[in-house]
Protein backbone atom coordinates (compact mmCIF):
# COMPACT_ATOMS: atom_id res chain seq x y z
CA UNK A 1 0.00 0.00 0.00
CA UNK A 2 1.44 3.37 -0.90
CA UNK A 3 0.29 6.73 0.38
CA UNK A 4 1.54 10.23 -0.34
CA UNK A 5 3.66 11.50 2.54
CA UNK A 6 1.70 13.77 4.92
CA UNK A 7 4.19 16.58 4.30
CA UNK A 8 3.13 16.80 0.66
CA UNK A 9 -0.62 16.57 1.26
CA UNK A 10 -1.23 18.70 4.36
CA UNK A 11 -0.45 22.37 4.79
CA UNK A 12 -0.77 23.94 8.24
CA UNK A 13 0.04 27.40 6.84
CA UNK A 14 -2.60 27.31 4.09
CA UNK A 15 0.14 27.56 1.45
CA UNK A 16 0.75 24.48 -0.72
CA UNK A 17 3.86 22.69 0.56
CA UNK A 18 5.96 23.11 -2.58
CA UNK A 19 5.33 26.85 -2.65
CA UNK A 20 6.00 27.20 1.07
CA UNK A 21 9.32 25.39 0.56
CA UNK A 22 10.25 27.85 -2.17
CA UNK A 23 9.48 30.78 0.14
CA UNK A 24 11.83 29.26 2.72
CA UNK A 25 14.55 28.83 0.11
CA UNK A 26 14.09 32.44 -0.95
CA UNK A 27 14.23 33.60 2.68
CA UNK A 28 17.71 32.05 2.92
CA UNK A 29 18.66 33.51 -0.47
CA UNK A 30 17.66 36.98 0.73
CA UNK A 31 20.21 36.65 3.52
CA UNK A 32 22.93 35.53 1.08
CA UNK A 33 22.38 38.16 -1.63
CA UNK A 34 21.17 40.80 0.82
CA UNK A 35 24.31 40.31 2.92
CA UNK A 36 26.44 40.77 -0.20
CA UNK A 37 24.57 43.91 -1.21
CA UNK A 38 24.83 45.32 2.33
CA UNK A 39 28.61 44.75 2.24
CA UNK A 40 28.75 46.50 -1.14
CA UNK A 41 26.81 49.49 0.19
CA UNK A 42 29.11 49.82 3.22
CA UNK A 43 32.22 49.90 1.02
CA UNK A 44 30.68 51.95 -1.78
CA UNK A 45 29.47 54.71 0.56
CA UNK A 46 32.86 54.86 2.25
CA UNK A 47 35.21 54.55 -0.76
CA UNK A 48 34.82 57.03 -3.61
CA UNK A 49 37.25 54.98 -5.75
CA UNK A 50 34.56 52.31 -6.18
CA UNK A 51 32.70 54.77 -8.39
CA UNK A 52 35.74 55.03 -10.71
CA UNK A 53 36.13 51.27 -10.82
CA UNK A 54 32.48 50.84 -11.81
CA UNK A 55 33.21 52.94 -14.89
CA UNK A 56 34.86 49.92 -16.51
CA UNK A 57 31.64 47.88 -16.45
CA UNK A 58 29.50 47.91 -19.59
CA UNK A 59 26.13 49.58 -18.95
CA UNK A 60 24.71 48.51 -22.33
CA UNK A 61 25.44 44.83 -21.59
CA UNK A 62 23.96 45.12 -18.08
CA UNK A 63 20.86 46.88 -19.41
CA UNK A 64 20.40 44.26 -22.13
CA UNK A 65 20.67 41.50 -19.53
CA UNK A 66 18.06 43.25 -17.37
CA UNK A 67 15.77 43.29 -20.41
CA UNK A 68 16.47 39.58 -21.01
CA UNK A 69 15.68 38.63 -17.40
CA UNK A 70 12.50 40.73 -17.30
CA UNK A 71 11.38 39.07 -20.55
CA UNK A 72 12.18 35.60 -19.22
CA UNK A 73 10.21 36.48 -16.06
CA UNK A 74 7.22 37.26 -18.28
CA UNK A 75 7.63 33.91 -20.06
CA UNK A 76 7.77 31.92 -16.85
CA UNK A 77 4.68 33.63 -15.42
CA UNK A 78 2.89 32.88 -18.72
CA UNK A 79 4.04 29.25 -18.36
CA UNK A 80 2.48 29.22 -14.88
CA UNK A 81 -0.71 30.74 -16.29
CA UNK A 82 -0.83 28.04 -19.00
CA UNK A 83 -0.11 25.27 -16.46
CA UNK A 84 -3.05 26.44 -14.33
CA UNK A 85 -5.28 26.09 -17.39
CA UNK A 86 -3.77 22.60 -17.94
CA UNK A 87 -2.43 23.76 -21.32
CA UNK A 88 0.75 21.70 -21.12
CA UNK A 89 1.92 22.43 -24.68
CA UNK A 90 1.90 26.18 -24.06
CA UNK A 91 3.43 25.76 -20.60
CA UNK A 92 6.36 23.73 -21.97
CA UNK A 93 6.87 26.23 -24.77
CA UNK A 94 7.05 29.16 -22.36
CA UNK A 95 9.38 27.23 -20.03
CA UNK A 96 11.77 26.71 -22.95
CA UNK A 97 11.57 30.39 -23.89
CA UNK A 98 12.62 31.12 -20.29
CA UNK A 99 15.51 28.65 -20.51
CA UNK A 100 16.60 30.34 -23.73
CA UNK A 101 16.52 33.69 -21.89
CA UNK A 102 18.86 32.17 -19.32
CA UNK A 103 21.24 31.09 -22.11
CA UNK A 104 21.26 34.59 -23.59
CA UNK A 105 21.91 36.11 -20.17
CA UNK A 106 24.87 33.80 -19.55
CA UNK A 107 26.27 34.41 -23.06
CA UNK A 108 26.26 38.19 -22.47
CA UNK A 109 27.85 37.65 -19.06
CA UNK A 110 30.56 35.48 -20.64
CA UNK A 111 31.27 38.25 -23.18
CA UNK A 112 31.52 40.79 -20.35
CA UNK A 113 33.84 38.60 -18.25
CA UNK A 114 36.08 37.96 -21.26
CA UNK A 115 36.37 41.64 -22.07
CA UNK A 116 36.97 42.65 -18.44
CA UNK A 117 39.57 39.96 -17.75
CA UNK A 118 41.41 40.74 -21.00
CA UNK A 119 41.75 44.35 -19.77
CA UNK A 120 43.19 43.23 -16.44
CA UNK A 121 40.04 43.56 -14.34
CA UNK A 122 40.33 40.18 -12.67
CA UNK A 123 38.76 39.26 -9.34
CA UNK A 124 42.14 39.84 -7.64
CA UNK A 125 42.58 43.40 -8.92
CA UNK A 126 40.71 45.14 -6.10
CA UNK A 127 37.92 44.69 -3.57
CA UNK A 128 35.43 46.16 -6.06
CA UNK A 129 36.27 43.56 -8.69
CA UNK A 130 36.27 40.76 -6.10
CA UNK A 131 32.76 41.85 -5.21
CA UNK A 132 31.75 42.17 -8.86
CA UNK A 133 32.81 38.63 -9.72
CA UNK A 134 31.45 37.14 -6.50
CA UNK A 135 28.01 38.78 -6.81
CA UNK A 136 27.55 38.29 -10.56
CA UNK A 137 29.12 34.80 -10.44
CA UNK A 138 26.82 33.68 -7.63
CA UNK A 139 23.87 35.19 -9.47
CA UNK A 140 24.93 33.45 -12.70
CA UNK A 141 25.14 30.16 -10.79
CA UNK A 142 21.53 30.66 -9.69
CA UNK A 143 20.52 31.34 -13.30
CA UNK A 144 22.15 28.08 -14.44
CA UNK A 145 20.51 26.14 -11.57
CA UNK A 146 17.13 27.63 -12.52
CA UNK A 147 17.61 26.63 -16.15
CA UNK A 148 18.49 23.07 -15.15
CA UNK A 149 15.49 22.75 -12.80
CA UNK A 150 13.20 24.17 -15.50
CA UNK A 151 14.48 21.59 -17.97
CA UNK A 152 13.64 18.83 -15.46
CA UNK A 153 10.19 20.29 -14.78
CA UNK A 154 9.45 20.69 -18.50
CA UNK A 155 9.87 16.92 -18.95
CA UNK A 156 7.15 16.29 -16.33
CA UNK A 157 4.87 19.02 -17.66
CA UNK A 158 5.10 17.50 -21.15
CA UNK A 159 3.58 14.32 -19.65
CA UNK A 160 0.95 16.36 -17.79
CA UNK A 161 2.53 15.59 -14.39
CA UNK A 162 3.38 17.89 -11.45
CA UNK A 163 2.04 21.06 -13.05
CA UNK A 164 2.19 22.89 -9.69
CA UNK A 165 5.99 22.84 -9.98
CA UNK A 166 5.81 25.42 -12.77
CA UNK A 167 4.68 27.97 -10.21
CA UNK A 168 7.43 26.92 -7.77
CA UNK A 169 10.24 27.35 -10.29
CA UNK A 170 8.59 30.54 -11.52
CA UNK A 171 8.79 32.10 -8.05
CA UNK A 172 12.48 31.13 -7.86
CA UNK A 173 13.17 32.60 -11.32
CA UNK A 174 11.45 35.89 -10.43
CA UNK A 175 13.65 36.11 -7.35
CA UNK A 176 16.76 35.71 -9.53
CA UNK A 177 15.34 38.56 -11.64
CA UNK A 178 14.80 40.72 -8.52
CA UNK A 179 18.41 40.17 -7.41
CA UNK A 180 19.61 41.37 -10.83
CA UNK A 181 17.30 44.39 -10.62
CA UNK A 182 19.40 45.49 -7.62
CA UNK A 183 22.81 44.39 -8.94
CA UNK A 184 22.32 46.31 -12.19
CA UNK A 185 22.21 49.87 -10.71
CA UNK A 186 24.83 49.01 -8.07
CA UNK A 187 27.44 47.69 -10.50
CA UNK A 188 26.60 49.34 -13.82
CA UNK A 189 24.87 52.65 -13.13
CA UNK A 190 26.26 54.12 -9.88
CA UNK A 191 29.45 55.61 -11.35
CA UNK B 1 -8.76 28.35 -1.57
CA UNK B 2 -7.01 26.25 -4.15
CA UNK B 3 -3.94 27.31 -5.98
CA UNK B 4 -5.72 27.94 -9.26
CA UNK B 5 -8.61 29.76 -7.62
CA UNK B 6 -6.20 32.22 -6.03
CA UNK B 7 -4.85 33.26 -9.39
CA UNK B 8 -8.03 33.42 -11.44
CA UNK B 9 -7.92 37.21 -11.57
CA UNK B 10 -4.67 37.23 -13.57
CA UNK B 11 -4.80 36.85 -17.32
CA UNK B 12 -1.92 36.74 -19.80
CA UNK B 13 -2.86 40.29 -20.84
CA UNK B 14 -2.40 41.49 -17.26
CA UNK B 15 1.13 40.03 -17.12
CA UNK B 16 2.08 41.56 -20.47
CA UNK B 17 0.85 44.96 -19.21
CA UNK B 18 3.05 44.65 -16.10
CA UNK B 19 5.97 43.66 -18.35
CA UNK B 20 5.64 46.82 -20.48
CA UNK B 21 5.55 48.97 -17.34
CA UNK B 22 8.72 47.22 -16.12
CA UNK B 23 10.44 47.86 -19.47
CA UNK B 24 9.44 51.53 -19.38
CA UNK B 25 10.93 51.81 -15.89
CA UNK B 26 14.10 50.08 -17.10
CA UNK B 27 14.38 52.76 -19.79
CA UNK B 28 14.03 55.54 -17.21
CA UNK B 29 16.60 53.90 -14.92
CA UNK B 30 19.14 53.90 -17.79
CA UNK B 31 18.45 57.39 -19.13
CA UNK B 32 18.03 59.18 -15.75
CA UNK B 33 21.60 58.68 -14.47
CA UNK B 34 23.01 59.84 -17.86
CA UNK B 35 21.85 63.38 -17.02
CA UNK B 36 24.49 63.43 -14.27
CA UNK B 37 22.51 64.95 -11.38
CA UNK B 38 23.22 62.98 -8.19
CA UNK B 39 19.73 63.08 -6.65
CA UNK B 40 18.16 62.23 -10.01
CA UNK B 41 20.53 59.25 -10.35
CA UNK B 42 19.53 58.02 -6.89
CA UNK B 43 15.82 58.28 -7.70
CA UNK B 44 15.95 56.91 -11.25
CA UNK B 45 18.45 54.11 -10.58
CA UNK B 46 17.71 52.96 -7.04
CA UNK B 47 14.19 54.31 -6.48
CA UNK B 48 12.98 52.71 -9.69
CA UNK B 49 14.87 49.48 -8.86
CA UNK B 50 12.83 49.27 -5.66
CA UNK B 51 9.55 49.83 -7.55
CA UNK B 52 10.53 47.28 -10.23
CA UNK B 53 11.44 44.70 -7.57
CA UNK B 54 8.14 45.36 -5.78
CA UNK B 55 6.16 44.93 -9.03
CA UNK B 56 7.89 41.63 -9.85
CA UNK B 57 7.30 40.36 -6.29
CA UNK B 58 3.68 41.51 -6.16
CA UNK B 59 2.42 40.65 -9.65
CA UNK B 60 4.74 37.94 -11.02
CA UNK B 61 5.48 36.14 -7.75
CA UNK B 62 1.88 36.81 -6.63
CA UNK B 63 2.94 38.06 -3.21
CA UNK B 64 0.00 40.50 -3.38
CA UNK B 65 -2.40 37.58 -2.97
CA UNK B 66 -0.13 35.25 -0.97
CA UNK B 67 -0.85 34.29 2.65
CA UNK B 68 0.65 36.63 5.24
CA UNK B 69 2.97 33.90 6.60
CA UNK B 70 5.08 34.17 3.43
CA UNK B 71 5.38 37.93 3.93
CA UNK B 72 6.43 37.46 7.55
CA UNK B 73 9.05 34.87 6.58
CA UNK B 74 10.61 37.16 3.98
CA UNK B 75 10.30 40.27 6.16
CA UNK B 76 12.12 38.50 9.02
CA UNK B 77 15.16 37.96 6.78
CA UNK B 78 15.11 41.62 5.72
CA UNK B 79 15.11 42.55 9.40
CA UNK B 80 18.18 40.32 9.87
CA UNK B 81 19.92 42.28 7.11
CA UNK B 82 19.16 45.51 8.91
CA UNK B 83 20.67 44.09 12.11
CA UNK B 84 23.74 43.01 10.12
CA UNK B 85 24.17 46.45 8.54
CA UNK B 86 23.73 48.43 11.76
CA UNK B 87 26.07 46.05 13.62
CA UNK B 88 28.89 46.03 11.07
CA UNK B 89 28.71 49.46 9.41
CA UNK B 90 30.12 51.44 12.37
CA UNK B 91 33.40 49.49 12.04
CA UNK B 92 33.59 48.97 8.28
CA UNK B 93 32.78 52.57 7.43
CA UNK B 94 35.47 54.06 9.70
CA UNK B 95 39.11 54.44 8.61
CA UNK B 96 40.46 53.78 12.14
CA UNK B 97 39.44 52.70 15.62
CA UNK B 98 40.99 52.69 19.11
CA UNK B 99 43.49 49.91 18.39
CA UNK B 100 43.42 49.57 14.62
CA UNK B 101 43.84 51.48 11.41
CA UNK B 102 42.58 50.45 7.97
CA UNK B 103 45.44 49.78 5.52
CA UNK B 104 43.07 49.99 2.55
CA UNK B 105 44.62 52.19 -0.12
CA UNK B 106 42.05 54.54 -1.61
CA UNK B 107 42.86 55.04 -5.28
CA UNK B 108 42.72 58.65 -6.46
CA UNK B 109 40.99 59.73 -9.66
CA UNK B 110 44.38 60.35 -11.32
CA UNK B 111 45.71 56.92 -10.34
CA UNK B 112 42.56 55.28 -11.69
CA UNK B 113 42.68 57.22 -14.98
CA UNK B 114 46.33 56.27 -15.51
CA UNK B 115 45.55 52.63 -14.78
CA UNK B 116 42.50 52.68 -17.07
CA UNK B 117 44.52 54.15 -19.93
CA UNK B 118 47.27 51.56 -19.44
CA UNK B 119 44.72 48.71 -19.38
CA UNK B 120 43.04 49.92 -22.56
CA UNK B 121 46.24 50.94 -24.35
CA UNK B 122 46.24 49.42 -27.82
CA UNK B 123 42.47 49.04 -28.10
CA UNK B 124 41.51 49.88 -31.65
CA UNK B 125 37.77 49.86 -31.17
CA UNK B 126 36.04 52.57 -29.19
CA UNK B 127 33.09 50.31 -28.39
CA UNK B 128 35.26 47.98 -26.34
CA UNK B 129 36.03 50.54 -23.66
CA UNK B 130 33.37 50.00 -21.03
CA UNK B 131 31.40 53.12 -20.19
CA UNK B 132 33.98 55.18 -18.42
CA UNK B 133 33.48 58.31 -20.42
CA UNK B 134 37.19 58.33 -21.25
Amino acid sequence: MSQAPIATSRSASGIPTARLAVWWVLASEIVIFGGLIMCYLMFRLHHESWAYEAEATKTAAGAFNTFVLLTSSLFVVLAHNAAEKKDTVKAVRYIWYTIFGGFVFMAVKAYEYTSEISHGYTMFKSVFWSFYYLATGLHGFHVVCGMFIMWMISRDVKKGKNLHRVEAIGIYWHFVDVVWIFLFPLLYIAK
Amino acid sequence: MSNSEEHHGHSAKHYVKIYWILLAMLGVSIVGPEIGIKWLTLITAFGIALVKAWMVCAYFMHLNIEKKIAWYTLAATLLLLLVFFTGVAPDVMKPEGQNWKSLYHEQTREEWDAEYDAAHHGDDHGDDHGDGGH
